[in-house]
C-alpha cells in the first residue's frame, strides 16, 4: 500500500477515512471527546462540496443524516455517551427503515454526564441494545490509527452492503491520541458504493423487496421512484402494515441480514494464539496495553497470546470459541465492568476460565495494571 | 395534472375519523400542488407521528414518515443534501410544538426553505384524546378530567419570534384561503409556517361538548377574523392571514457561500 504519511489525532483519522469512503453529509452536535470530528468536517466538507450542519441536539443530528442518506449520500454523525443515548431513537428508525449511515461514538465514562474526558468502554451493550425492540446491529472498533482508518472505511462499506446503521465504537484514548498513520491513496482500499435499483421509471419499484442475495437496491429521494419510508412495520413498498406475515417477515429480515453474515462482518487481529495457554481478548485502546503485556511475557517464554476484536457486534461467538479452544485461561481486558466478558463467557466451552482485567476509574488501563491483575489471577501475587 | 393524480388512490378510504379536519387539509394541499404545478418527483413530504402525520401516505410524492416530533430534523437532512427539492412537513400540534418544539424553533431560526404545516386540532388524537400544548386552559381531555391547567401558546407568534420568514394561520372553514396560503407558503424561499386550525370531533369536540364536526367547523368562522378586519369590533378573535412574509437569507443558499469560501482557501 502506498499513501501519505501523517501524524494525526484519532478523531482526525476518522474524518480522513470517512472522506476516503465517500462521506458527503455530516450532522452533529458538539460533545467531548468527539468534537474534533465535527470541527474537522466543518472545515473539510464544504471544500469538496459536501455539507456540514450543526443541529440543535443529537436527536436532530441522527434524524438529519437519515434524510440525507435517503437522497443518495453517504452520511455520518459523531458523538459520545450522552449524545449516543439521545440518538437511540433515530438509530432505531434507521434500523427499521434500513438506512445506510455511520454513527461514531467516542466513548467516555458513564453513566449520565460521567467523565467527559476520561476513557471508558462502557457503551458496548448500549451499542447492541440501546434502541428498543429486537434488532441486529454492526459495531466496529480499532486500537491503532492505521486500523481506525480501515475500520472507518469498513463501517461505510458495511452500512451500504447491509443497508444498516453501523456504529464505530471508539474511546477517548483512540479519539484523542496522536500517532503515525499512512493515509492510503485512492483505490488502495475498496470502497463500496450505494447499490441503486435498475428498475426503470414507471415500473413498479419495491424498495423493501430483497434481491436473491438479500440486498435491497435503493432509489434516491428526488429520483424517479416515489415510495414511502416509515418506522412502522411496512410491506415491500414501504407502506405501513400490521399483517402478521409481513411483520414476522420484516423482523426476521432485519435480524437475519446481519445474523447470517457474521463471518463476513467479523474483523479481528490475533497475536501468538497458535500455542497460547493464556488468551487475552481485548479491543480498542485497551488492546494496546494487552498487546504490550503479551510481547513482554512472550519474551520471557510464557505461552500467551492476544485476540483483538475489531468487530464487536454481531459478536463473533464461533470465532472466539475456536480461538480459545486450547486456552487454559482467558482474560478479557476492557474498561468497563465486563461487557465483552459476558459475551466471551457465552462463547467458550468453559466459561469459568474467563477472567476480567479491567479499570473503571476514568484512567487508561496500562500494561502494569494488566500485569498486576494477571499475577493475581495466576496466583503469583502482586 | 388533475388533483387526483397527486394521490395514492389504493390507500383510500383514509384512516381519519368521520368529520376529522385533516382530510380537508389534504384536499387543499393537493389543490396547492396542482396550482403550483410542481412535478411529483420534486416533492418530498416528511412527517412525524400522529393523525396529521399519516397525510403523507396518501400523497404520491416522495414520502418519509418519521418519529414523533422529529420530522423537521429529517427534513433538514433531505433539504440541505438536495436543495432543489420542495420539502413539505405536515405536523400535528403535539408533534410540532410539544415533543418537536425544539426542532420547530430551530428550523425557524435556521431558515431552510421548508414548509411546515401545523395541523392544530388541540388534542392528541392518535392516542385517544389527551390534552396538547394547544388545548387551552379549562378544556377537558382524558388526561385533564378536571379541566386543563396547562397554558397554551400562540404557534404563529412562536414561529415569528424564532425567525420564520413566512407565518400564516387559517382554518378548515376557510378552504380557499387555506389553499392560497399553502401556495404562498410553499413559494416562500425560506422556512414557512402555516398553522391550520382543524377539528377533532371524536376527542376534542366530544370532551368539550363542541357539537358535531359541522358545528366545530362553523365555530372557526365565529372565533376568527382576518388580520385586515376592524381591530375594535373583532377584539378577542383569533387572527387569520399572513402575519409575516419577508425574504431572509435562506440556509441552503448561505451554505453555497460557505462552500465558495472553503474552496477559496479560507479557514
Amino acid at each position: 500500500m502506498t499513501g501519505t504519511l501523517a501524524f494525526l489525532q484519532g478523531n482526525e483519522v476518522t474524518v480522513e477515512a470517512a472522506l476516503y469512503a465517500g462521506l458527503e453529509f455530516f450532522a452533529g452536535y458538539p460533545i467531548t471527546p468527539s468534537t474534533e470530528i465535527a470541527e474537522t468536517l466543518a472545515r473539510k466538507l464544504p471544500k469538496i462540496g459536501g455539507k456540514y450542519i450543526q443541529m440543535e441536539d443529537e436527536i436532530a443530528s441522527v434524524c438529519a443524516i437519515v434524510g440525507a442518506s435517503l437522497t443518495g449520500h453517504k452520511v455520518m454523525t459523531a458523538t459520545s455517551g450522552p449524545g449516543f443515548s439521545l440518538m437511540q431513537e433515530g438509530l432505531g428508525f434507521a434500523v427499521m427503515a434500513e438506512i445506510p449511515l455511520v454513527i461514531v461514538n467516542v466513548q467516555r465514562g458513564g453513566p449520565s454526564t460521567g467523565l467527559p474526558t476520561g476513557p471508558a468502554q462502557g457503551d458496548v451493550m448500549q451499542a447492541r441494545w440501546g434502541t428498543h425492540g429486537d434488532h441486529a446491529i454492526i459495531a466496529l472498533t480499532a486500537s491503532s490509527h492505521q486500523d481506525l482508518f480501515q475500520m472507518t472505511v469498513d463501517a461505510f462499506n458495511l452500512a451500504e452492503t447491509y443497508r444498516t446503521p453501523v456504529i464505530l465504537l471508539l474511546d477517548e484514548v483512540t479519539g484523542h491520541m496522536r500517532e503515525k498513520v499512512v493515509l492510503p491513496d485512492k483505490d488502495d482500499i475498496p470502497v463500496i458504493e450505494r447499490l441503486r435499483t435498475s428498475v426503470k421509471a414507471g415500473v413498479d419499484y419495491r424498495p423493501y423487496l430483497p434481491r436473491e442475495d438479500g440486498r435491497l437496491p435503493m432509489s434516491d429521494f428526488g429520483g424517479e421512484h416515489r415510495y414511502n419510508v416509515t418506522g412502522l412495520y411496512h410491506d415491500m413498498w414501504g407502506f405501513p402494515s400490521t399483517n402478521p406475515k409481513v411483520v414476522h417477515g420484516l423482523i426476521r429480515h432485519l435480524t437475519d441480514k446481519i445474523r447470517h453474515h457474521v463471518k463476513e462482518i467479523t474483523r479481528y487481529k490475533e497475536y501468538f494464539l497458535e500455542d497460547a495457554r493464556t488468551v487475552m481478548i481485548s479491543y480498542g485502546s485497551s488492546a494496546r496495553s494487552a498487546l504490550h503485556v503479551v510481547h513482554h511475557r512472550r519474551a520471557r517464554g510464557e505461552r500467551i497470546g492476544l485476540l483483538e476484536l475489531q468487530s464487536l457486534w454481531p459478536f463473533p461467538y464461533s470465532m472466539v470459541a475456536e480461538k480459545c479452544q486450547n486456552a487454559r485461561l482467558i482474560v478479557v481486558v476492557e474498561m468497563n465492568l465486563g461487557q465483552v466478558l459476558l459475551q466471551v463467557k457465552r462463547a467458550v466451552s468453559n466459561p469459568d476460565r474467563v477472567m476480567l482485567a479491567n479499570r473503571v476509574d476514568g484512567v487508561f488501563i496500562t500494561p502494569t495494571d494488566i500485569q498486576n491483575i494477571l499475577r493475581l489471577i495466576q496466583g503469583k501475587g502482586v | 395534472m388533475a388533483v387526483k393524480d397527486y394521490i395514492r388512490q389504493r390507500f383510500f378510504p383514509h384512516l381519519w375519523c368521520p368529520g376529522c379536519g385533516h382530510g380537508t387539509v389534504l384536499n387543499s394541499l393537493l389543490r396547492a400542488f396542482d396550482q403550483l404545478a410542481i412535478p411529483k418527483n420534486d416533492i418530498v413530504m416528511v412527517s412525524g407521528i400522529g393523525c396529521s402525520s399519516r397525510i403523507t401516505g396518501y400523497v404520491d410524492v416522495h414520502t418519509l414518515h418519521t418519529l414523533h416530533g422529529r420530522a423537521l430534523a429529517f427534513a433538514a437532512g433531505v433539504k440541505l443534501s438536495r436543495p432543489e427539492l420542495q420539502v413539505i412537513v405536515p405536523m400535528g400540534d403535539g408533534d410540532a410544538l410539544s415533543i418537536g418544539g425544539n426542532h420547530f424553533i430551530h428550523a425557524a431560526r435556521r431558515n431552510m426553505d421548508i414548509t411546515a404545516l401545523v395541523m392544530n386540532n388541540q388534542v392528541y388524537g392518535m392516542t385517544g384524546g389527551q390534552f396538547s400544548p394547544m388545548s387551552g386552559l379549562d378544556t377537558k381531555a382524558t388526561t385533564a378530567p378536571y379541566g386543563n391547567i396547562d397554558r397554551s401558546f400562540d404557534a404563529a407568534a412562536l414561529a415569528m419570534a424564532a425567525g420564520a420568514g413566512f407565518v400564516a394561520r387559517t382554518t378548515t372553514f376557510h378552504v380557499r384561503e387555506m389553499t392560497e396560503l399553502m401556495v404562498k407558503a410553499i413559494r416562500h424561499k425560506g422556512f414557512s409556517v402555516l398553522e391550520i386550525m382543524t377539528q377533532c370531533p371524536t376527542y376534542f369536540g366530544r370532551h368539550n361538548q363542541l357539537g358535531s364536526a359541522a358545528e366545530m367547523v362553523e365555530h372557526f368562522k365565529d372565533i376568527t377574523a382576518p388580520l385586515s378586519s376592524d381591530k375594535e369590533t373583532d377584539n378577542g378573535l383569533i387572527r387569520r392571514g399572513i402575519f409575516v412574509d419577508e425574504d431572509r437569507p435562506e440556509y441552503c443558499r448561505e451554505y453555497d457561500r460557505v462552500i465558495e469560501a472553503a474552496r477559496e482557501g479560507g479557514a
